[in-house]
């Protein structure tokens, strides 16, 4: 479903990425694991198209959507919930998951189907979105992103800053989400929650890719991670 | 001195202030654009009603029926392909980008009509009043103006508040970035919003031409009014908007019945009071620079 190929994208002068392939299929999930300033969120503000390529495709459903606009990824089906949540402070809950409705796309995920999968973000649905705590901004981001029904969901960092039983609680409910058929990529410092729940790692070092694979030892990965050889 | 009547009609010209003030408050509102040229599009959509009177031999309500959505067509225009271009971190661009139009739109009226006084008639309606309560007499237009005007700002408030359009440009207000990635275009979103803007000034224009008179200069007299209006309201605040409106209004009128010379002054003093003493004006709201 989605798949690229020698992504290297920069801020300025300075390349934040460099020579990233990587693909991710309809009801998999990738992830994204690597230490700060690995340039995890880069590769995901890319694919979303916050951020021009400087070289390298990115192919999403057979389609060259390089050089396609942000919004125009999104009505393709591509999601991303971004570093931070970013929802928008002045509008209520219900009316931040709303905003997707701009996407134009229908299927499985209504506003009842998220409610559902998330019973705290009904509960705070008439609330100011600034008013939330940590947990509830992230799973209302989660849920703004479904909205959209994406086919291929970007998850940036879920867990930062939230605390370990809600982090579980979050990441309790990817099964529904790939149930839907929905892939996932998610970029995660926590490697050890990012191996419980992916099918297949991609390790960033440096911006650059420095190990990739299935069922990986965690000797492998602290290597790949921190960057050292292995003796 | 009986002040009712002045305050009465105090309160019918904030009307047409908040009509000028309702657009310059949108765009500021959603884009962060500070629009110098704004009074100047008023008057140039004066005189479009203008054109198409002498062309047409219409009544100005008539004209305005062609001339305000002409004008939002002009500002969604403007905005996609000038406007656009200006925005960004700094608010530079864009004062010295609509100051610059400002300019070229009061040469180019001078150039194509003349330094004259025009006014807009309805003929009979525009010297009948009725008479209201404890005697006071308001003339039937400004009153039509103020009723507009409430009609108006509640048709805003209330797209902003309820639909999908109002839902959006709140949250580019907040973070245009994040609009994308629900598949929005928040280009589309400023042009709408300045297409609104444009067809709430050109109505404001036409107003104040019938109210008053209106020559090639007095677009920056109406946009000080309008700035004026939208401090003393609160920024981001429509009803804020409609409340700066009036109290400035009250001011000019208030002032006049005192001192006829100084009615522009008494408003700028009580907008002077309001920026020492509550400078986030009635609505209190904090605004994000």
């Amino acid at each position: 479903m989605l798949n690229v190929s020698g992504l290297t994208a920069a801020y300025g002068q300075v390349t934040a990425i460099r020579d990233i392939s990587l693909a991710v299929d309809a009801g998999g999930i990738l992830a994204v694991i690597g230490a700060n300033g690995a340039g995890k969120s880069t590769l995901l503000k890319t694919i979303a198209g916050l951020l021009p390529a400087t070289s390298g495709t990115i192919f999403f459903d057979g389609d060259d959507i390089t050089r396609r606009s942000a919004f125009d990824r999104v009505r393709r089906g591509i999601a991303l919930v971004p570093e931070g949540r970013r929802l928008f402070p002045s509008l209520t809950v219900q009316e931040n998951l709303q905003t997707a409705f701009a996407s134009k796309r229908k299927g499985a995920w209504t506003l009842d189907a998220v409610y559902d999968l998330f019973p705290l973000v009904a509960e705070r649905r008439h609330r100011r979105a600034g008013n939330l705590s940590g947990g509830e901004q992230q799973a209302t981001a989660i849920a703004r992103a479904l909205v959209t029904n994406p086919k291929l969901l970007l998850l940036d960092e879920v867990s930062l800053g939230l605390a370990p039983a809600i982090i579980a609680d979050l990441y309790a409910r990817l099964p529904d989400i790939l149930a839907q058929g929905t892939g996932i990529l998610l970029v995660e410092q926590d490697v050890s929650q990012a191996m419980k729940v992916a099918d297949s790692v991609h390790c960033l070092l440096q911006g650059a890719t420095s190990l990739t694979g299935k069922n990986l030892t965690m000797a492998d990965i602290s290597g790949a991670y921190f960057g050292v050889d292995k003796k | 001195m009986n002040l009712l009547e002045p305050i009465v009609q105090g309160i019918l010209l904030g009307g047409l202030y908040a009509l000028f003030a309702a657009g310059l408050s949108l765009m500021f509102g959603v884009m962060r654009i500070v629009n110098l040229a704004y009074g100047d599009f008023a008057v140039l959509a004066a005189y479009g009603s203008l054109v198409v009177i002498n062309v047409a031999a219409v009544n100005p309500l008539v004209a305005l029926v062609v001339v305000a959505p002409l004008m939002a067509v002009l500002g969604y225009v403007l905005q996609r392909t000038v406007l656009q271009r200006t925005l960004g971190a700094s608010p530079l661009p864009s004062l010295l980008v609509t100051f610059g139009l400002s300019i070229i739109i009061q040469n180019a009226l001078l150039l194509f009509g003349s330094a004259d006084q025009q006014r807009l008639s309805l003929g009979a309606i525009d010297t009948a009043s009725v008479e209201l309560p404890f005697g006071v007499r308001v003339g039937v237009f400004p009153l039509g103006v103020f009723v507009l005007a409430v009609i108006l700002l509640g048709i805003l408030s209330w797209i902003t508040a309820r639909t999908q359009y109002g839902r959006l440009v709140r949250a580019v207000s907040d973070d245009p970035d994040t609009v994308t990635l629900q598949g929005a275009n928040p280009k589309i979103i400023y042009g709408v919003a300045t297409a609104i803007a444009f067809g709430l000034v050109a109505i404001a224009g036409v107003a104040a031409g019938i109210q008053t008179s209106f020559s090639p200069s007095s677009g920056s007299m109406l946009l000080i009014f309008a700035f004026e209006a939208v401090i003393i309201g609160g920024l981001g605040s429509l009803w804020g908007t409609l409340g700066g409106a009036v109290i400035l209004g009250v001011a000019q009128t208030v002032g006049a019945a005192f001192a006829p010379a100084q009615q522009i002054l008494a408003g700028h003093i009580v907008f002077l009071l309001f920026l020492a003493f509550l400078p986030n004006g009635l609505s209190r709201r904090k605004v994000r620079a």
